[in-house]
């Protein structure tokens, strides 16, 4: 007799038993604390906070520990945990000109007020595999100086005052600041929006699409105006109260590129801005993120929009890793009954086709 | 003046009651014409009736702008209760509203004055909350349209007297519209954009 | 840490609102696909988040759930959904079709008739009929506000010109109440004709794609079709071999590597219930292994 499967339900509480296993590996190693994830696997823990939408560095430790390391699912942990949070506002918008600059580079200008700052970084690093990490390493102590009290504008302020640069388009006063987590996205976005989702995109996603512009798909001539890295105050102006109120410092990523614009019938040749802002330390993704954006403004500024990282639809609607994670991995859920349907045309398409090219003399025999 | 704290209460289960006032709200748009009940109960400012009072806390938020008619805007209790519990911005202009709150029915504005959505969006429109005196008496409305079975009958006692022929601009404006929940006490009726009405009795 | 606490049946009552009003468009304009600010929830887009977020915002204390997946209760994902709600919101949960009042559905609907007092909830992928034809969010949207609807006529005809009929098993797209085409999600064709005039509320969740739709009860429902070719529901010619129905979809399983094959109802809850009443198929008192070379070979 055939009996239908069940113990789907015993199916699942064993596969949880076992993953918890797996993730815990060899129990005679030590297990990983949080602290040893946000101190030693820093970057990653940046990423997940980014991708993630959620400024927490021990959550997203959890998360990526939780996770067994597999980031893409750390970040929808955290993202899951973020819609059940309660909004009670938005933030002042944050100075990152008076951002304290641990790393802060331009490609643009040799020199500039402030000076260049290498700052931690792999840049220059030779990529041959050092066995000193392995165990024990204890690093030298960094060298230190005293805070520099110089200011450090932001490059593009400074090609600003010339009027070199487009300045920084102004959102009307007042204005209210979209959010895509709390209305639905409707095309065509504007930049507060597109801005947002590129933040919460895939960093992956986004370089290959930054890259494609560099390659020609769309390409906008950019220039690494500055890329800054540091700590900066947040701050929020609760309606009661009057005044802004402190909330606590966080670190971030901001690069600004500086893109050639040949100008229109009514506009000056002049440099764009595309831009990008990470949570941490992310220059990959600030950098791709900054090249996306410059392409995706290929509408405000009057330019042919042909290839896929100038397309909104396109790359808004593709870039979120969760969303894209979950669809191609539900091809995992049974499709039995849609599969049946289409196996029962096909087999009904190929007897027809079979029927017509059978031969004559078969058809015949046939009747 | 009223303040705060002698304001009429809201849900005492905000959870659950906003949970089966939502599910007599859309039973009612799902089969036009036919009497819901809201159960849960709140305190309600004069003006309004209990089953307006609890789609208020059910479905008002600082996302949906509201508009008042005379008789409700000049009610501070009303504009601090609504405030105090939703959160719903009162505004102005009645186009661009999620909702329209009505105690005098014969004071309806012309349906064009509310927001009817577009082709694109027919969603973005409001949805007009109108008291009237009685859903169980009163003159007899024979409706039709998607949500009922052949023919509802509807027996109101409703203002505006023409309420039926106004909406009639439902008919040529689809999808675009305006959808109409119609409260008397704790019975609700809803008449989506969808429905007709086919005969009237007297 | 913060330590999460969560809500009855999991959303916090902001998003229930803001579903909630989309919900009540979405009836009020059958088949018109509501744009809503869809959340992250706790289990992956594409495996029933819209289905889920709108079951979340409907359910109360009194409701009794149904989920299925493919027609059955005891697959793993409609398992996974229905310890979801009974774990968040403490409802009741059933496979008999008939005592549900919400029914949440991937890829089927249920053979036995719904009646009035339920909600028929399914989880919807793509809810775009027109997507596949047009991938533009921007022209589809123009094309439904103009009733613009030639392009899958188009699509349809094609079909019929290369094969002889349309070769669209699942996912038959349908116009609601003689306006808006509109996508029934992947269920098979079989089904359609139960959407039509139904007396139960059907609405319809795609998450990812952040899209909400409804057909009220006794709605027009009519799977697009031509005059000369007007549509046929497909079912594999064969009864039941456990409840011998002669009317439900069937589920086809593999029996051996030698081409064995056997044909059940893929709605569980019926095929059960008929087998309690006393229906026998041809497999269902026999030793499996005997019978299955006399399965009928698809």
């Amino acid at each position: 007799m055939y009996v239908a499967v069940k113990g789907g339900e015993r199916a699942i509480e064993n596969a949880h038993r076992l993953l918890a296993s797996a993730r815990r590996g060899d129990q005679s190693v030590p297990e990983i604390s949080l602290d040893q994830i946000s101190e030693q696997l820093g970057l990653a823990v940046d990423r997940v906070m980014s991708e993630g939408s959620l400024y927490d560095r021990e959550l997203a430790a959890l998360a990526i520990k939780q996770a067994r390391g597999d980031l893409i699912e750390a970040i929808f942990l955290i993202r899951a945990f973020r819609a059940t949070l309660p909004r009670f506002g938005a933030s002042e918008p944050v100075e990152t000109g008076a951002m304290r600059v641990q790393r802060r580079v331009s490609s643009t200008f040799k020199d500039i007020p402030g000076g260049q700052i290498l700052g931690p970084t792999f840049d220059y690093t030779h990529r041959l595999l050092d066995p000193s990490l392995a165990e024990g390493f204890v690093p030298e102590a960094p060298a230190t100086a005293e805070a520099s009290t110089v200011p450090t504008p932001r490059v593009t302020d400074i090609l600003g005052r010339d009027g070199l640069i487009e300045p920084s388009p102004q959102a009307e006063e007042g204005a209210s600041v979209g959010d895509l987590t709390r209305e639905p996205l409707n095309f065509p976005a504007d930049r507060d929006l597109r801005l947002q989702n590129l933040a919460r995109g895939d960093e992956g996603f986004l370089l290959a699409m930054g890259y494609s512009t560099q390659r020609g798909y769309g390409r906008n001539h950019p220039f690494a105006g500055e890329i800054r890295f540091g700590e900066v105050e947040v701050e929020f102006s609760a309606e009661d109260v009057g005044f802004a109120v402190p909330l606590g410092s966080i670190e971030l990523t901001e690069c600004q590129m500086v893109n050639q614009f040949k100008g229109s019938a009514t506009e000056a040749p002049c440099f764009t801005r595309g831009y990008g802002l990470a949570f941490g330390q992310s220059e990959r993704k600030t950098m791709s993120m900054a090249l996306v954006d410059r392409a995706l403004r290929a509408r405000e500024l009057g330019e042919e929009a042909l290839a896929p990282a100038q397309d909104e639809e396109f790359v808004m609607s593709h870039s979120d890793n969760v969303q894209a994670t979950g669809f191609v991995e539900h091809l995992k859920l049974p499709h039995y009954v849609d599969f049946q349907s289409e196996l029962g045309l096909l087999r009904k398409l190929r007897k027809e086709f079979a029927d017509a090219n059978a031969p004559d003399a078969m058809k015949e025999a046939a009747e | 003046m009223t303040t705060i704290a002698e304001l009429p209460p809201g849900f005492v289960d905000k959870v659950l009651s906003a949970q089966s006032t939502f599910r007599s709200v859309m039973d009612a748009m799902a089969r036009p014409g036919s009497v819901q009940r809201i159960v849960p109960t709140s305190g309600a400012p004069h003006v309004m009736m209990r089953g307006t009072a609890a789609i208020a806390l059910t479905l008002f938020d600082h996302d949906t702008p509201l508009w008042l008619d005379a008789r409700m805007s000049e009610s501070t209790d009303v504009t601090k209760w609504l405030k105090f519990h939703t959160g719903a911005p009162v505004v102005q202009d009645s186009s661009i509203v999620s909702f329209a709150l009505i105690s005098e029915g014969g004071a309806l504005p012309s349906l064009e004055r509310f927001a009817l959505g577009t082709s694109e969006y027919p969603d973005r429109s409001t949805t007009l909350i109108l008291q009237v005196e009685s859903l169980h008496s009163g003159r007899s409305f024979e409706l039709r349209g998607p949500g009922i079975d052949g023919v509802a009958t509807l027996k109101a006692s409703i203002k505006p007297f023409d309420l039926f022929e106004r909406l009639r601009i439902n008919e040529a404006l689809f999808p675009r519209g305006i959808d109409v929940v119609l409260v008397a006490d704790d019975a609700v009726v809803a008449v989506p954009r969808t429905t007709r009405v086919v005969s009237k009795g007297s | 840490m913060n330590a999460p606490a969560y809500n009855f049946a999991y959303l916090d009552e902001q998003t229930k609102r803001m579903i909630r009003r989309a919900i009540l468009k979405a009836i009020a304009i059958p088949g018109y696909q509501v744009p809503f600010a869809s959340r992250e929830m706790p289990m992956p887009y594409g495996w029933g988040t819209g289905g889920v977020q709108v079951t979340a915002a409907i359910l109360g204390p009194q409701d009794v759930l149904k989920v299925i997946d493919q027609g059955s209760d005891d697959t793993t994902n409609a398992i996974s959904i229905r310890k979801f709600f009974a774990k968040t919101a403490g409802v009741a949960t059933t496979t008999a079709t008939e005592d549900a009042t919400v029914i949440q559905t991937r890829h089927r609907i249920p053979e036995t008739s719904l009646h009035a007092n339920q909600v028929l909830v399914y989880q919807v992928p793509i809810p775009e009929p027109l997507r596949f034809l047009e991938p533009r969010e921007t022209e589809t949207r123009r094309m439904h506000a103009l009733a613009e609807y030639g392009l899958m006529h188009v699509k349809l005809y094609e079909d019929i010109a290369r094969f002889g009929h349309i070769a669209t098993a699942y996912a038959y797209p349908v116009k609601v109440n003689a306006r808006y085409v509109m996508d029934p999600s992947p269920t098979p064709k079989f089904d359609n004709p139960k959407m039509d005039n139904c007396p139960a509320l059907q609405l319809f969740g795609a998450g990812r794609e952040k899209r909400i739709y409804a057909i009220p009860p006794y709605t027009q429902v009519v799977s697009l079709d031509f005059e000369d070719h007007p549509f046929e529901p497909y079912r594999f010619n064969a009864p039941c071999a456990l409840c011998a129905a002669e009317n439900s979809y069937l589920d086809e399983i593999v029996t051996d590597d030698k081409g064995g094959r056997m044909f059940v109802c893929s709605d569980t809850d019926y095929c059960e219930g008929r087998q309690a009443a006393g229906h026998h198929g041809s497999l269902s008192a026999a030793p499996y292994k005997e019978k299955a070379q006399e399965a009928p070979n698809g």
